[in-house]
C-alpha cells in the first residue's frame, strides 16, 4: 500500500525541500497521456527483447515474467531478491519488469491478458483482489498451482491476518502474499517533550489524540496535532476493523458478490464527524486524496506532531526525520466502543499467477514462490522495507537475530495486526470495483471537510454510490 | 470550383497516393472509434472473459448518474472559461505587441516558449506553484488573507486548472493573433484615426471584425483543446478532484476505463464525448462561420 516508488527525482527533491512528495513523482513519471500507446510500445519493445534473448540465452532455461509495481529502492531490493533466486538454480530465470504504479501494473496485465501476452506473475494491490478473484478463467490459484506442481506448501505457516485477506471462503489461498503492511501511528518525540508530554508514551485512544493535540497546540510545540495518509484505508477501513465494525455485509464481501457496504454505522459516523471538527480547529490537517501525498511533509516538517500511515512508511519516516526522534504506536481507538481494539487489516500487494502459459513456466513459478516465502528472504525484505513478515518463521528469525530489540517500534505493526484473532469484520474486505469505491471514499470525505455534508450524509452517500458499483460488478461477473 | 482539377491518366495512381493517409486514418482513428462504439453496447468484466450485449444500458445509466451530469457541467464551465481566458489574454498580448517596433521579435519568441513545454510538465509546475503545503502562491495568498486550498475548495481547484490549461494555450493563440493583426492593412486604421475614431472604437469596428477568421479558427481549436488535450494538466494537478469538481469528460473516460476497468461505461462516455465535439464543430462551422467576415 505504500511507497510504490521513490524515484531519483524524488531524491533530488528531498535534497531541495527536505521532503519528498509521492504526488510529484506521480505526476512526473507515472502518468502518461498516451497510456494505450505507451502500453503498446512497452509490450512491443518487451517482446522484441524477449525474442532477442531467446537466441542469446541458454535454451535450457525457462523464463518467468514477473510484472511488478515496486519502483525506486523497493524495486532495487526486489531485483536483488530475484537475482538471488536466479543465482541459486539454473533451470529458471525470473525476469522482473517494472510496469508503473499499482493501478497501471494491474491494467497492463489485464490488457496483456486480453491480447494473449500476459506475464506469468503479476503484482496486484489489495483493492484489486475482488477483480482478480472474480476472473476465474484468468487466474491460476496459488494453492492449486502448488498442488499441481507438487511443491511443498503450508498455508498455515503464513500469518493469518495476511493470508485471510487472500483466501476464498473455503480457506484456499488464491494469491501469494508478498508485500503487506498495516497502518500504524508515528509521533514526534521532541514535540511531545516540548509540549510537556511524556515522549515515551504514544496516545492510545482518540481521546488521548485530542488531549495531546490540544496541549501541543497550546504550548506552541507544533501547529497541528495529527495528519494521516490514506483516508480510505486508515480512517475508514481500518477504523472499522479496529473497532470490530462491519465494512460490508456477507463478511465484508468475502461471502459473495451480493455484498453491500455498511460503513455508515454510528462508530464511523462519529469518527468522521470528529475528523471534520478537528480539521476546523486545526487538530487535524488533511493530506489529500489517495495516499495523502501532502501528509508526510507535514510530519517531516514538524508541522504536525502525529502521523498515521503504513508500517512500510517507516523507511521514509526514518530517512526524513533528521531533526527529531520518532516514536511508534498502535492506531488509536474509541474506548467506549465494545470490542476495540480488535486487530487492524492489511494493505499492500500479492502475486497473482495468470493462466495460459506452458506447464514448464508454472513449475518455475511454484519453485520461485517457495524461495520467496523462505524465512531468510522474507525476513530480509521485511526488515528492509517495513512490510510485514508474511510467515511466522520470518518473524521468529527476526526475533532470534535481535532485529526488533535493535529497532524499537519495528514490531508494532505485527503486534497490531495479530492483536486478536480476526473476526468476520476484521479479516479484510473484498468488493468488486473497489478501486473506484476508494475514489468515492476520498470524494465524500472532501465533501465532508468542505462543509457540504455532515458525516452521516457523506457516509450514506458513499454507501449508496459504492453499492451501485458493486451491483454493476455483480452484473458483469455474476 | 472545378478549375484546378488534375487529371490522372492511371486510375489507380490517385488511390495509391492517398493510401498512406487513408491507412493512418483508418488504423488510428476510424478503427478505435468503431471499437469504442461496439464496446459501448457491451457489458464485460475486466479480463474479457464474460461479455454480454446490453443495448443502450450503458448510455441510460450514464445519464441517470449525477456524477456524469456533474462532469458535463464541469466540462462546460472549464471549456468556456479556459477558451475565453486563453483567447482574451493572447489577444491583449498580440495587440500590445502589434504596437512595438524593435522589440517585437524578442517578445514573440518569449511568449511562444510555453507552447514547447509538455502539458504534463506544465501541470507539475502549476502543481508546485499552487501546492497548499509547499507552494509559493498559497503562501503569498495567505499573507493577503486568502486561504488557498485546491485540495478541498472546489472553486480554487477550478481556477487552478483553468489557469494552467489556458496558460498552455496562450502561446498558440498569440501566434495566430499576431499573424492576423499583421494582415490588417495599416491604412484602414490610419483612415479611421484621421476620421477621429479613438483606439477603442478602432479596435471594435475595424480590428476585431477583420480578425474574425482568426478568432473563429482559434475558437474551434481551443474548444477541441479544452475537451481533449487538457488531460495531462488535470492529471498532474487535481486528478479530477476535489469531489469531482474538475472531473472533465475526457478525464472521467480515463478514470472509469483505465483505473476503474469499467470498459462499457467508459466506451459509452467516449462515444458521447465524440458526439459532443462533432456537434460543436458542425455548429461552429455552420452558424458561427456565417458571421465571420473573410
Amino acid at each position: 500500500m505504500l511507497p510504490q516508488r521513490q524515484p531519483d527525482l524524488c531524491l533530488v527533491f528531498m535534497k531541495l525541500k527536505g521532503n519528498c512528495h509521492t504526488g510529484v513523482t506521480r505526476a512526473l513519471h507515472e502518468r502518461d497521456i498516451e497510456i494505450q500507446g505507451d502500453l503498446m510500445f512497452r509490450t512491443l519493445s518487451f517482446s522484441m527483447l524477449a525474442f532477442a534473448a531467446s537466441f542469446g540465452a541458454a535454451q535450457a532455461q525457462t523464463e518467468i515474467q514477473w510484472w511488478h509495481a515496486m519502483g525506486g529502492e523497493l524495486g532495487a531490493k526486489l531485483e536483488e531478491i530475484v537475482a538471488g533466486y536466479n543465482a541459486s538454480q539454473s533451470d529458471y530465470k525470473v525476469v522482473p519488469t517494472y510496469k508503473g504504479n499499482y493501478a497501471e501494473t494491474m491494467t497492463a496485465a489485464i490488457a496483456a491478458f486480453r491480447a494473449g501476452e500476459q506475464p506469468d506473475i503479476v503484482q496486484v494491490f489489495e483493492v484489486g483482489t475482488g477483480t482478480m478473484m472474480a476472473a476465474e478463467g484468468a487466474i491460476y490459484p496459488v494453492y492449486q498451482l502448488m498442488a499441481d506442481m507438487k511443491e511443498p506448501f503450508d498455508p498455515k505457516g503464513f500469518l493469518p491476518a495476511v493470508v485471510g485477506y487472500y483466501t476464498d471462503t473455503d480457506g484456499n489461498m488464491l494469491s501469494m502474499p508478498f508485500n503487506s503492511s498495516t497502518p500504524i501511528l508515528y509521533y514526534n518525540k521532541d514535540v511531545f517533550a516540548k509540549a510537556g508530554l511524556d515522549p515515551e508514551t504514544a496516545p492510545k485512544t482518540w481521546g488521548d489524540v485530542e488531549a495531546f493535540s490540544a496541549k501541543i497546540m497550546e504550548t506552541g510545540a507544533a501547529k497541528c496535532g495529527f495528519t494521516t495518509g490514506w483516508i480510505s484505508w486508515v480512517q475508514l477501513e481500518n477504523l472499522s476493523a479496529w473497532h470490530n465494525q462491519p465494512i460490508g455485509t456477507l463478511e465484508n464481501g468475502f461471502g459473495g458478490l451480493e455484498t453491500e457496504l455498511t460503513v455508515n454505522g454510528p462508530v464511523q459516523a462519529k469518527h468522521w464527524e470528529n475528523l471534520a471538527k478537528w480539521q476546523k480547529n486545526g487538530v487535524f490537517q488533511y493530506g489529500g486524496p489517495g495516499g495523502g501525498a501532502d501528509s508526510a511533509p507535514k510530519f517531516y516538517a514538524q508541522e504536525c506532531a502525529m502521523y498515521m500511515n503504513s508500517s512500510a512508511s517507516r523507511a521514509g519516516v526514518m530517512a526524513n526525520a533528521k531533526d527529531f526522534s520518532v516514536g511508534f504506536g498502535m492506531l488509536p481507538y474509541y474506548e467506549d466502543v465494545q470490542g476495540a481494539p480488535q486487530n487492524s487489516i492489511i494493505g499492500g500487494a500479492t502475486l497473482w499467477v495468470l493462466q495460459g502459459k506452458p506447464a514448464e513456466d508454472y513449475k518455475g513459478v511454484a519453485d520461485f514462490f517457495s524461495y520467496l516465502s523462505s524465512p531468510e528472504v522474507q525476513a530480509d525484505w521485511h526488515q528492509f522495507s517495513g512490510y510485514l513478515p508474511i510467515t511466522a518463521a520470518a518473524y521468529e528469525l527476526g526475533k532470534s537475530q535481535g532485529y526488533y530489540e535493535q529497532n524499537p517500534g519495528s514490531d508494532i505493526a505485527i503486534k497490531q495486526v495479530t492483536l486478536n484473532a480476526p473476526t468476520p469484520n476484521s479479516k479484510g474486505l473484498r468488493f468488486g470495483n473497489y478501486v473506484q469505491i476508494r475514489a468515492i471514499i476520498d470524494e465524500e470525505f472532501q465533501r465532508l471537510l468542505s462543509g457540504e455534508v455532515d458525516a452521516q450524509g457523506a457516509l450514506d452517500s458513499l454507501v449508496k454510490r459504492g453499492n451501485e458499483l458493486i451491483r454493476e460488478f455483480e452484473a458483469a461477473n455474476g | 470550383m472545378q478549375t484546378k482539377r488534375t487529371i490522372f491518366k492511371n486510375r489507380g495512381l490517385p488511390y495509391l497516393l492517398l493510401f498512406p493517409q487513408l491507412a493512418v486514418t483508418l488504423v488510428f482513428f476510424i478503427w478505435p472509434a468503431a471499437q469504442a462504439v461496439r464496446q459501448s453496447f457491451l457489458r464485460e468484466d475486466a479480463f474479457g472473459l464474460k461479455t454480454s450485449f446490453v443495448g443502450l444500458a450503458n448510455y441510460r445509466q450514464l445519464f441517470n448518474t449525477p456524477e456524469y451530469l456533474n462532469s458535463l457541467h464541469v466540462t462546460l464551465v472549464f471549456s468556456v472559461s479556459t477558451a475565453a481566458l486563453a483567447l482574451v489574454t493572447s489577444l491583449l498580448l498580440a495587440l500590445s505587441l502589434d504596437r512595438m517596433i524593435r522589440s517585437a521579435r524578442i517578445y514573440t519568441a518569449l511568449l511562444v516558449w510555453p507552447y514547447a513545454v509538455a502539458p504534463a510538465i506544465a501541470g507539475v509546475l502549476w502543481w508546485f506553484i499552487f501546492n497548499p503545503t509547499i507552494g509559493v502562491l498559497p503562501y503569498v495568498l495567505a499573507a493577503l488573507g486568502y486561504d488557498w486550498n485546491h485540495a478541498l475548495d472546489k472553486s480554487d481547484a477550478m481556477v487552478l486548472v483553468v489557469v494552467a490549461a489556458a496558460w498552455k494555450q496562450i502561446s498558440y493563440n498569440f501566434l495566430f493573433f499576431v499573424a492576423g493583426l499583421q494582415s490588417i492593412p495599416a491604412s484602414m486604421r490610419e483612415a479611421a484615426a484621421i476620421d477621429g475614431a479613438g483606439p477603442v472604437k478602432r479596435f471594435f469596428t475595424i480590428t476585431l471584425p477583420l480578425l474574425s477568421p482568426t478568432t473563429f479558427f482559434l475558437l474551434v481549436v481551443n474548444v477541441v483543446y479544452t475537451m481533449f488535450d487538457t488531460f495531462a494538466v488535470i492529471d498532474a494537478t487535481t486528478e479530477g478532484g476535489p469531489a469531482q469538481a474538475t472531473m472533465i469528460l475526457v478525464y472521467k473516460v480515463y478514470r472509469d476505463g483505465f483505473i476503474g476497468l469499467n470498459l462499457g461505461s467508459s466506451a459509452a462516455q467516449s462515444v458521447v464525448l465524440m458526439g459532443i465535439v462533432i456537434a460543436l464543430t458542425i455548429v461552429q462551422f455552420r452558424f458561427v462561420e456565417r458571421r465571420v467576415t473573410y
